[in-house]
């Protein structure tokens, strides 16, 4: 179907109607952004309201008197359970578990992905099918049988252990990451190093890690945001002392006892969201810097 | 002398489907060997048997005396510029250049030594501070060139190194070659399915089809004397004339007939002594068809054909005819009177002709 009320080429005079759907979009995108703000917007004035104001004002209205209290409480006081040291603690699990299991995960998936893109073995396809069949296997199939192991290995109950069910569950989606990024690469580059006298893990290094920042990017993205908002890995392999903050934070909203302390869950969740939006933001930059920089055409 | 590379009986096979069979070539210190073929003949495939890149299924490689059938590519003393360049492209020029040495280990002086050397003799010396991203076309293949070069090894492979390149920089970038394998005295090995790039770089060329060398030899002998009809074919721009003829041997000699268009047969008259079987295809090159009377030589003979089309080339003039029921290409010089549709005299240089069997295309004479 073609348009044949197109307008003649040139400098089109801006025509009224034109101008009026340019508005129209303007606003229509400028409601979907507040409908998707509207929650953090609540969240972030409830966090700094006093619990007076949040029982006599209104859920939309901003707060009249700021108070950062409940960030206070959410970061080092709130109770989960009998323990009242906030969320603190269970901040820097979740950096212990977060930090190792990304990097870890994601060097495993470069280096699988290298192998498989670039080192034509037998079965290679098989094996990068069956890890590609990981990625389709809900975490709860998985609790029971990782369970069993983290306890025969030892590691039940502590941060290692769930950095190993991080990593192993996240492989299989590194590996795609890197596969399909490392196969687009030609294979003379290989041949080219080869000659040249290097090795498998000297091409590894001096050639493709240099040249993966894009695809590292991702999966970092991906990884972080994959085990730092995860819940249920981090309740069930976990105990005392060793939760990640999103099973604290779920402990403070649920471990209030008489009145509900809105501004502190409030201000814990934002807390537990941010570094993933810092991840975002700062990697996200790079992302776009890595895709325009050209340095991957040969 | 020693051959420098030596290639016995080497079989290649992807699962049951033979890539390479028997193929046997020797080349002495500073030969520039060719192989050249139609895309599919296993050239390339070859190319990467000689550097190690692929295992190779039967059969033996060595390089400066040495048997290297099972040595890995890093230590068969060879350099190799691909067809893509495969230029790293995260470094720099001078870290692309050097870092072969830096993998062997090489000291930093010399390093910088070699680079300086190589890159005043490709004329890169502006550019090793670039990144490969950053170059044109010409001056990365310059870049892959120089780190073969840094590298002084016994043996140079190149693998369709200019099919990249635009016409007119292949013709510059294919001198530039030709003149660095004469200063360097080295030994290169070469892979292109332009036969004119085989005609014009090679000391010896290997044709092949589909996995089987069909001949070798040097430019000359492949040109004036194929060996079958695919490398009469595919060897010459325009191609060789490839005509049906009939064959008598009277009391003066062997009588060739070509079927005319218009009905009464050309006779040619030949003073080859070889028995030929009755039916062949004579091969005769444009340029060894002229126009009567401007080729001289004592086999030459002439006969008034049909001209079905001219086409001025410049320098010179095609005339296509029509002789045993093929189409005929006769390379005259650029004044000629030709006239489409006109009979003209050709001549027919017979000292230059080539027999083959019709039936296996093989060489007769």
């Amino acid at each position: 179907m073609t348009d044949f009320t197109a307008s003649p080429p040139g400098p089109a005079p801006r025509a009224p109607g034109r101008i009026a759907l340019r508005w129209l979009l303007f606003i229509l995108l400028g409601l979907f952004a507040l409908f998707y703000l509207m929650p953090l917007f609540v969240m972030v004035t409830t966090s700094l309201k006093s619990l007076e104001e949040i029982r006599s004002g209104s859920l939309v209205a901003f707060p009249r008197e700021l108070t950062f209290d409940a960030w206070r409480t959410a970061w080092s006081g709130a109770c989960t359970g009998i323990q009242c040291e906030g969320l603190r603690p269970y901040f820097w699990n979740s950096v212990l578990l977060a930090v190792p299991a990304v990097l870890i995960s994601t060097f495993l998936g470069a280096a699988n992905g290298y192998i498989i893109a670039q080192w034509n073995f037998r079965g290679a396809n098989l094996i990068f099918s069956a890890m590609l069949f990981g990625c389709f296997i809900p975490f709860q199939v998985v609790l029971l049988p990782m369970a069993r192991m983290l306890g025969m290995m030892g590691l039940a109950g502590t941060i290692p252990g769930l950095i190993f069910a991080h990593v192993v569950y996240g492989i299989g989606f590194t590996t795609l990451f890197f596969r399909n990024f490392y196969v687009t690469i030609p294979s003379d580059l290989v041949k080219a190093a080869k000659v040249d006298g290097a090795g498998f893990f000297r091409i590894f290094w001096s050639i493709f890690l240099p040249l993966s920042l894009p695809i590292i990017v991702v999966t970092v993205i991906w990884q972080f945001t994959q085990i730092w908002n995860d819940f249920l890995f981090g309740v069930s392999f976990s105990q005392a002392g060793t939760q990640p903050v999103t099973v604290a934070l779920n402990n403070i909203v649920n471990s209030t006892t008489g009145v509900k302390e809105y501004n502190v869950d409030m201000a814990a969740a934002i807390i537990a969201g941010l570094p993933t939006l810092l991840v975002y933001v700062v990697a996200g930059k790079y992302f776009i810097r890595g895709l325009t920089a050209g340095s991957v055409k040969g | 002398m020693l051959p420098i590379l030596d290639i016995q009986s080497l079989n290649k096979s992807f699962g049951s489907v033979e890539i390479l069979k028997d193929i046997n070539v020797a080349i002495q210190p500073g030969d520039f060997l060719v192989l050249v073929g139609p895309s599919g003949c296993g050239k390339s495939t070859l190319l990467n048997c000689i550097a190690g890149l692929e295992p190779i299924s039967g059969g033996a490689i060595s390089i400066g005396g040495r048997d290297m059938t099972q040595v890995s590519p890093k230590d068969r003393d060879i350099a190799m510029v691909f067809q893509s360049y495969a230029l790293y492209p995260t470094m720099s020029v001078a870290k692309n250049i050097t870092f072969g040495m830096k993998v062997r280990g090489i000291d930093a002086a010399t390093q910088a030594r070699k680079l300086a050397e190589v890159a005043r003799q490709l004329q890169i010396e502006p550019l090793l501070d670039r990144r490969p991203g950053q170059l044109s076309g010409g001056q990365r293949q310059r870049v892959a060139m120089g780190r073969a070069l840094v590298r002084d090894p016994k043996l140079f492979l190149f693998d369709e190194p200019l099919s990249n390149l635009d016409a007119k920089l292949r013709v510059s970038m294919r001198s530039e070659i030709k003149k660095l394998h004469q200063n360097l005295g080295a030994t290169m090995v070469y892979v292109t399915h332009d036969q004119i790039e085989a005609m014009t770089l090679a000391t010896k060329i290997v044709v092949m089809k589909g996995g089987v060398v069909q001949q070798v030899g040097t430019p000359a002998e492949i040109y004036n004397h194929p060996a079958n009809l695919f490398v009469a074919d595919f060897m010459g721009s325009p191609a060789m004339n490839l005509i049906p003829a009939r064959t008598r041997r009277d009391k003066n000699g062997l009588q060739i007939e070509i079927a005319r268009p218009d009905g009464s047969p050309m006779i040619l008259h030949s003073e080859l002594q070889r028995e030929l079987p009755e039916d062949v295809i004579l091969g005769l090159r444009p340029e060894d068809i002229a126009e009567a009377g401007f080729h001289s030589g004592r086999a030459v003979q002439a006969s008034p054909c049909r001209i079905d089309l001219v086409e001025p080339a410049g320098a010179d003039t095609y005339v296509v005819s029509q002789l045993g029921g093929k189409q005929v290409t006769a390379r005259l010089h650029a004044e000629t009177k030709a006239q489409p549709g006109a009979m003209l005299d050709l001549a027919f240089d017979l000292a230059k002709v080539s027999f083959f069997a019709p039936d296996t295309g093989e060489r007769l004479n």
